[in-house]
């Protein structure tokens, strides 16, 4: 049994704790917009944030999950798809496929929690996910456009 | 929400996540499609859609509200197609594009109603360029429906009306309607037999950058791909089959694992694979880790990389089984004639598509019906491969179609994915069982792209002019393994030859006096496939790299040497100048940086690129800034031709840095991600990308633009470093500066 906070809500989960939270998240809970690429830790796709840090949820047993932490994935980023960076994925179209895109949005999320402006530098070395059909120049100006408006002040 | 509908089938499912989780939080996606007059007619349910409009003709349903729905046959996966086409029906239909969503129909449907959305098949850069005059005629079909619905209504002639922005007017009377209200009369005319396409100078949205309608759903999550299906009562699969390719399954020990939490059942899937069915995939996949296999490795169980090196490098020197692609004037005579000679022999490896989303496909079966959801580049030859597998005719069966976690050409030719997972519910009728591949089934049971080599020769004269050029390409046919039956007479397989044509889509980009190309087909077991591009990414290394050699030799710029040749191939030249314009070609680049060429004609397309890259004293590389340009004839969405472009330096790039598959005991060892690296954003060069269509044709989009990343970057390594790679992937090379 795992207690969990996801996305603001409690939850109770009947599961062994050696699964990855990553198919905790997809499967028992049903939060499907993280994803499963290659559950070595390596792609980024899996990504979720554990107290707002960034964690890759598919080598993270559930049980390493403590009492009080507060898991976010996408689907609980912004109630209404308004956070500054998926504002500016809309109006940039960074996705191509979109399958890596959550765990990429979800790192630039983090990256931002705790730098609220990124060098390019910084965004290299933390938003390193795999994206197979190869958004990455959109995916910077993406930052680079949110982080405009949150000093703007605006939501975007 | 994203402007489009996903369509899981004709009833609506609940999307239940509860019957695993001791607290579930059932949710429900409310995925559905209205059920069609067709379907219906096929005696699939007597549910009543929920919003069972008739359509205006195949390609367009209008709401009361003015919601336009654009039908689309061709798969989304990234690529773009989906707006793309929407924009050509919208375009002669005069709607209000901000309200057009779209759908896919199935290929169930396309069948039952004779083809009526023609091609299903999402490969080969066609998607909009094999399409264009048909949608755009159902768009102005369904526009003269509808004003002659309105014309009727109104008692006036159909002439007198016209239409824009989803309005109907009337001028003379100054009365006005909207295409939501006359629809539905509009849905009981004979379409005209006769319909004018307008000349592209009056497009208005054709050729826009408009945004894409599937963004939104791609940034919060609700984007709902094969891998993250959930039916009710649904059940998981993970898989595995033989490692070595041509394999069978032997025995496997079921009792070992049946205890296991969730497992349902185990089960052998064709002759080659087993499955565990559980309640979820995790456990599904952890008790497949523990089953007992025993594989009948087959005759290819001792093959390895050594042994297809081998194979490939007899076939550059053998007279067997030799195919001529394209011959001109004596290249024999010109080579001994020439006052200097140059030889080079390039490789080119495996490589996995590695679609971000692992294949996967959910089925689910009886005695008389089998349904498939599954990402898929082609619905019609899914539907074949799960009628085939379900045992059914094809009536019986559909096939609901879900956007691709990329596809790349994997999930184009190759159903095996489908076949598997209604082979496994097959053994579970009525219970709908999603399988999906681990990444390391992906990486080790692809269609790879295929293994060549080539030797070129080449002739100069004393001032350097190119007088003779022979190419011997060595290695494996696609078209033997997946498309036999498009071969020549002789046993030949022409898209070996792509970018080496004497003319059409893949024409050769330079008149050589004296040409002989050739392929000396060798075709391992390791089974290729179609891999976006197919063979114009090793063929266009082979021949603009060898270009550069010989532009060198000859003591020429490599620009100049390419223009001398070029006198013939105006549209090549164009897209090759641009991109030496904007980059700057004959200015140094200062910093380091050095700069390389690269220009092909693919997919009926003309690309080319200049990329600059600089090398370190340790041999890193660097690349800094790509400059690329494409004529594709006609270009629909700018934007997404940007994105196209810049995805195809990650694609290219990618394969060119690390892209290999090494065989060992007839199996590929690569596994994940780990030992098949791709590129990251930290090596993305600033790509500038130069949309130039010079109208009067339709070329590609999402395949030509990789051909050029490789050669162009190649180049520039050696104008940096003066070392010519020709074997790949470049994390093998020693790139510190000779
Ligand atoms: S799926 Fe977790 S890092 Fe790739
Ligand atoms: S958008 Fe397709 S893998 Fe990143």
């Amino acid at each position: 049994m795992a207690k969990l906070k996801v996305n603001g809500q409690e939850h109770e989960v009947e599961v062994d704790g050696s699964t990855p939270l990553l198919w905790v998240l997809r499967e028992q809970l049903g939060l499907t917009g993280t994803k499963y690429a290659c559950g070595i830790g390596i792609c980024g796709s899996c990504t979720v944030h554990v107290d707002g840090k960034a964690v890759r949820s598919c080598t993270l047993p559930v049980s390493s999950i403590e009492a009080g932490q507060s898991i976010t994935t996408i689907e609980g980023l912004s109630p209404d798809n308004s956070h500054p960076l998926q504002a500016a994925w809309k109006a940039l179209d960074v996705p191509q496929c979109g399958y890596c895109q959550p765990g990429i949005i979800m790192a630039a999320a983090a990256l931002l929690n705790e730098n609220p402006d990124p060098s390019d530098a910084d965004i290299d070395a933390r938003v390193d996910n795999i994206c197979r059909c190869g958004t990455f120049n959109r995916v910077r100006r993406g930052i680079h456009q949110a982080v405009k408006h949150m000093k703007g002040g605006r939501s975007a | 929400m994203s402007r489009e509908r996903i369509d899981v089938g004709r009833r609506e499912f609940l999307i239940s996540t509860c019957k695993v989780a001791g607290l579930g939080t059932a949710f429900s996606l409310g995925l559905h499609l209205p059920l069609t007059a067709t379907a219906r007619s096929r005696g699939w349910g007597d549910e009543q859609p929920s919003d069972g409009l008739p359509e205006v003709n195949a390609w367009v349903v209008i709401e009361p509200d003015d919601t336009v729905i654009i039908r689309i046959a061709r798969s989304e996966m990234g690529q773009g197609t989906l707006t793309g086409l929407a924009q050509m029906v919208a375009e002669e239909l005069e709607c209000d594009w901000d309200k057009v969503i779209t759908e896919y129909p199935t290929p169930g449907e396309n069948i039952a109603r004779d083809e009526v959305w023609r091609s299903f098949s999402t490969g080969g850069s066609q998607g909009i360029r094999g399409s264009h005059s048909y949608v755009r005629k159902g768009g102005a079909v369904a526009r003269e429906m509808l004003l002659q619905a309105a014309a009727d209504e109104w008692d006036v002639p159909k002439g007198e009306c016209r239409a824009a922005n989803s309005v109907i007017i009337h001028a003379p009377s100054g009365r006005t309607t909207t295409y939501g209200k006359v629809a539905a009369a509009a849905a009981e005319l004979f379409p005209p037999l006769h319909v004018e396409l307008k000349d592209p100078k009056d497009w208005k949205l054709i050729g826009k950058p408009v945004a894409r309608l599937d963004t939104a759903d791609k940034t919060n999550g609700k984007q709902v791909f094969g891998a993250d299906l959930q039916l009710e009562g649904m059940l998981n699969a993970a898989i595995r089959a033989c490692p070595v390719f041509g394999g069978k399954l032997e025995s496997y020990d079921a009792a070992k694992i049946e205890g296991m939490p969730g497992v349902r059942k185990v089960v052998q899937v064709g002759d080659d694979a087993v499955a565990v069915i559980a309640d979820t995939w995790w456990q599904a996949h952890t008790a497949l880790q523990k089953l007992p296999i025993v594989w009948d490795k087959g005759p290819n169980a001792t093959v390895g990389s050594a042994d297809i090196d081998r194979m490939l490098e007899a076939g550059l020197s053998s007279d067997d089984k030799v195919f001529v692609g394209n011959s001109n004037g004596d290249v024999q005579s010109a080579l001994k004639s020439a006052a200097q000679t140059v030889e080079a022999t390039y490789s080119y490896p495996y490589q996995n598509h590695a679609t971000m989303e692992p294949m996967n496909a959910t089925a689910v079966w009886s005695e008389d019906k089998c349904e498939v959801w599954c990402p898929t580049q082609n619905g019609t030859a899914a539907l074949e491969a799960a009628a085939e597998a379900a045992d059914l005719p094809i009536s019986k069966c559909d096939v609901y179609k879900i956007h691709l976690g990329g596809g790349f050409g994997r999930r184009g030719a190759f159903h095996d994915y489908v076949t598997q997972a209604v082979l496994i519910a097959r053994q579970m009728p009525g219970t709908p069982i999603k399988l999906l591949w681990s990444r390391e089934e992906d990486m080790t049971h692809g269609h790879y792209h295929p293994v060549t080599k080539c030797r070129l020769t080449g002739a100069l004269d004393e001032d350097g002019n190119l007088t003779g050029l022979h190419a011997r390409i060595s290695g494996q046919s696609i078209l033997a393994a997946v498309r036999p039956q498009w071969m020549g007479e002789d046993g030949s397989d022409p898209i070996t030859f792509q970018g080496f044509h004497k003319d059409g889509d893949h024409a050769i980009s330079y008149t050589v006096p004296n040409l002989l190309v050739e392929h000396a087909m060798r075709n391992p077991h390791v089974p290729p496939g179609f891999w976006r591009g197919v063979n114009i990414n090793q063929n266009a290394i082979y021949m603009e790299c060898f270009v550069d050699e010989l532009a060198h030799a000859a003591g020429k710029d490599p620009l100049e040497f390419r223009r001398r040749l070029m006198a013939d191939h105006p549209k090549s030249l164009a897209v090759l100048n641009a991109v030496a314009e904007r980059a700057g070609w004959g200015k140094p680049a200062g910093g380091g940086i050095h700069r390389g060429l690269a220009v092909v004609k693919t997919f009926a397309s003309y690309v080319a690129a200049c990329a600059e890259v600089s090398v370190s004293q340790e041999g890193k590389l660097s690349i800094h800034r790509i400059v690329a340009a494409t004529d594709p004839g006609y270009a629909v969405n700018p934007q997404q031709i940007e994105a196209q472009v810049e995805g195809s330096f990650v694609y290219g790039l990618s394969a060119l840095l690390y892209g290999g598959c090494t065989v060992k005991d007839g199996t590929v060892q690569e596994t994940n991600f780990h030992d098949y690296p791709s590129m990251r954003i930290d090596e993305m060069p600033e790509v500038e990308t130069i949309v130039m269509p010079s109208g009067g044709f339709w070329g590609g989009i999402g395949e030509p633009t990789i051909a050029v990343a490789a050669p162009a970057v190649l180049n520039a390594i050696y104008a940096a470093t003066g070392k010519r790679i020709r074997e790949f992937p470049l994390r093998n090379a020693d790139l510190r500066p000779a």
